[in-house]
């Protein structure tokens, strides 16, 4: 099942260049994989960069090729939509580490013929960041109108403004931190430890064996899936509702509705996810610290930068709360870089970057369009 | 671009400001004054509003704006980061009028303060002959729901000022849109904007 990933065709680009990693190791030809949506004009300055969230990939507008659903954002990214395709090159390409036609540990290691697994060395989100750039090299775009992100694709809009700050005229961050809070590491260490604690993981060589850890991969999205929520979203949503039934079966089947929900998005994200990669980009994620290399201090990160920022928080996300977007409001300020900061209100939770949000909407258009 | 023309304090603020400065427009509501500034005087202006919608219509003009509160926010800013700060219109609504007035100080060298003017004489007559809290053009809204917490008068600001040493560079008084002189202003003023510096 969790296998299906393996056999489609993704557009990629294996790298002419190789990529030296943030841990030390080489990746000697990457491959990235990624999806581009409108024209690209002649003076090539019209290229948005849109960056992924953890479990999503670079179908961001268009069919996913194993769910067959429509694409993350395709509200989002469409001819005369906020990102509008008829007049931007929108360029969403597949984090390396991830499991949809970048390298990643499903991929084939040429030193032995067999997938990577667990051989397949620990990436960061500045590696992701720096593929990205390299990718963009060979497909000869140099200069990014815009770099968008939610989520683990905001750490990157971020990760992109602090090392390429003269590439990137506008970096919109959503939803996301410039690091990791214990608190997100503690809940990305329940989903790993779910998937390793699952005998069908095998030291994470399970790709020839025939079995997955579906039942590991499962319990890890569904312990994410509840911080993606919010108790008040939950709670209109679901409340003690049961689920097909009239009355308590004084069991364990999922008799609430909320539980069969959770089952049901852990089992369906078994189809499109690959177990080890969830576990590398939980990694990257964790990892994540742009204030570290500069002695905490994150506004140094940012010292002088060109770049415009905009940062979008939502009032119900408790997993990355309004507290870390103002904290890199604070370092901005501190740098003197131009940045602007709004905390929307949603019942939505995390969530809420991915839903109908006219409102969020509306200011991406203006912060893209401003100055256009 | 085209601009609705702006509030008679703000017009008089955004005429003293120097070409290119950088500014910090406090209370700064949808950015009109801020986008007068900019396109008017080149000026670098950032914005701080607290009400979020004002904060989105300010980015959809593509202006650099913070949400946020004057009262706990202002601290963020480092020394010096600014040649002006402006709060209009936003001083009786802070909890510690005095602290903002220092932290505008820290941030940048000057600032200009403009508040409405509560000895002005249709406030006193409303205070005198009815006995309760005015609602007038400038301060519309009953005492019960107004932001208003601090109603300031043009006297107390001298004194405020003249205590904590900060300097007077400039001072307006406008009745409606129209000027009316330092003597007459305790009574005649609708509205006070003034212009302070490190003392």
């Amino acid at each position: 099942m969790a296998t299906r990933t393996r056999d489609v065709q993704h557009n990629s680009l294996s790298l002419e260049r190789p990529l030296t990693l943030d841990s030390g190791a080489v990746l000697e030809r990457p491959v990235i994989a990624f999806e581009r949506y409108g024209p690209l004009n002649e003076a090539r300055d019209n290229v948005i960069l849109i960056c992924h969230a953890l479990t999503m990939d670079q179908y961001v507008a268009s069919t996913h090729p194993v769910t067959g659903k429509p694409g993350w954002w395709s509200k989002v990214v469409r001819p005369g939509g906020v990102v509008d395709t008829d007049r931007y090159h929108v360029i969403c390409a597949n984090v390396i580490g991830s499991c949809l036609g970048s390298s990643g540990p499903a991929s084939l290691d040429p030193a032995t013929g067999s997938a990577f697994g667990m051989n397949f060395p620990v990436v960061t989100i500045g590696d992701m960041v720096r593929a990205q750039a390299i990718l963009l090299d060979e497909l000869g775009i140099g200069q990014l109108h815009a770099v968008i992100g939610g989520s683990m694709g905001g750490m990157q809009a971020l990760c992109w403004a602090a090392h390429y700050p003269d590439r990137v005229d506008r970096a919109l961050i959503i939803a996301s931190a410039a690091r990791h809070s214990a608190q997100n590491i503690a809940f990305h260490e329940v989903g790993r430890q779910a998937i390793m604690a699952d005998p069908d993981w095998q030291g994470g060589d399970y790709y020839a064996s025939g079995r997955v850890p579906v039942k590991g991969l499962s319990v890890a999205r569904m312990a994410a899936h509840i911080t993606y929520l919010s108790e008040a979203g939950l709670t209109a949503k679901f409340g003690r509702q049961l689920q097909d039934r009239e009355t308590k079966t004084f069991g364990f089947d999922a008799d609430f509705q909320v539980e069969s929900y959770l089952r049901h998005q852990g089992i369906s994200f078994v189809d499109r996810f690959d177990a080890n990669s969830y576990l590398y980009i939980t990694r990257a994620m964790d990892y994540f610290d742009l204030a570290e290399p500069h002695g905490g201090r994150l506004a140094e990160a940012f010292r002088d930068s060109p770049v415009r920022f905009g940062l979008v928080s939502f009032d119900s996300d408790w997993l990355y709360p309004t507290s870390e977007s103002r904290r890199i409001v604070q370092a901005l300020h501190a740098a003197c870089a131009q940045a602007s900061f709004v905390e929307l209100s949603s019942p939505f939770g995390h969530d809420a970057f991915l839903l109908d949000s006219p409102e969020m909407w509306r200011l991406m258009a203006g912060f893209i369009e401003a100055g256009r | 671009m085209s601009h609705s023309p702006l509030r008679p304090d703000l017009a008089l603020i955004a005429a003293e400001v120097p070409h290119g400065a950088r500014i910090l427009d406090i209370g700064c509501g949808d950015g009109t004054l801020m986008a007068a500034l900019r396109d008017s005087k080149a000026a670098d202006v950032r914005g701080l509003e607290i009400d979020a919608a004002n904060v989105a219509a300010a980015m959809e003009r593509g202006l650099a704006v913070v949400q946020g509160d004057a009262d706990r926010d202002l601290a963020d800013y480092p020394d010096d980061s600014f040649d002006f700060a402006i709060l209009s219109q936003t001083l009786q609504t802070s909890q510690r009028p005095d602290r903002i007035l220092d932290q505008l100080l820290r941030i940048a060298p000057r600032a200009f303060v403009s508040f409405p003017n509560f000895a002005h004489w249709r406030v006193r007559l409303a205070l005198l002959w009815g006995g309760r809290m005015p609602v007038t053009r400038l301060l519309p809204i009953a005492w019960y729901e107004t932001p208003n917490i601090h109603h300031v008068t043009v006297s107390d600001f001298r004194e405020l000022v003249a205590a904590k040493n900060i300097a007077v560079e400039g001072a307006w008084y406008l009745n409606g849109d129209r000027p009316t002189s330092a003597a007459a202003a305790s009574w005649r003023a609708e509205h006070a904007i003034f212009q302070i510096a490190r003392g």
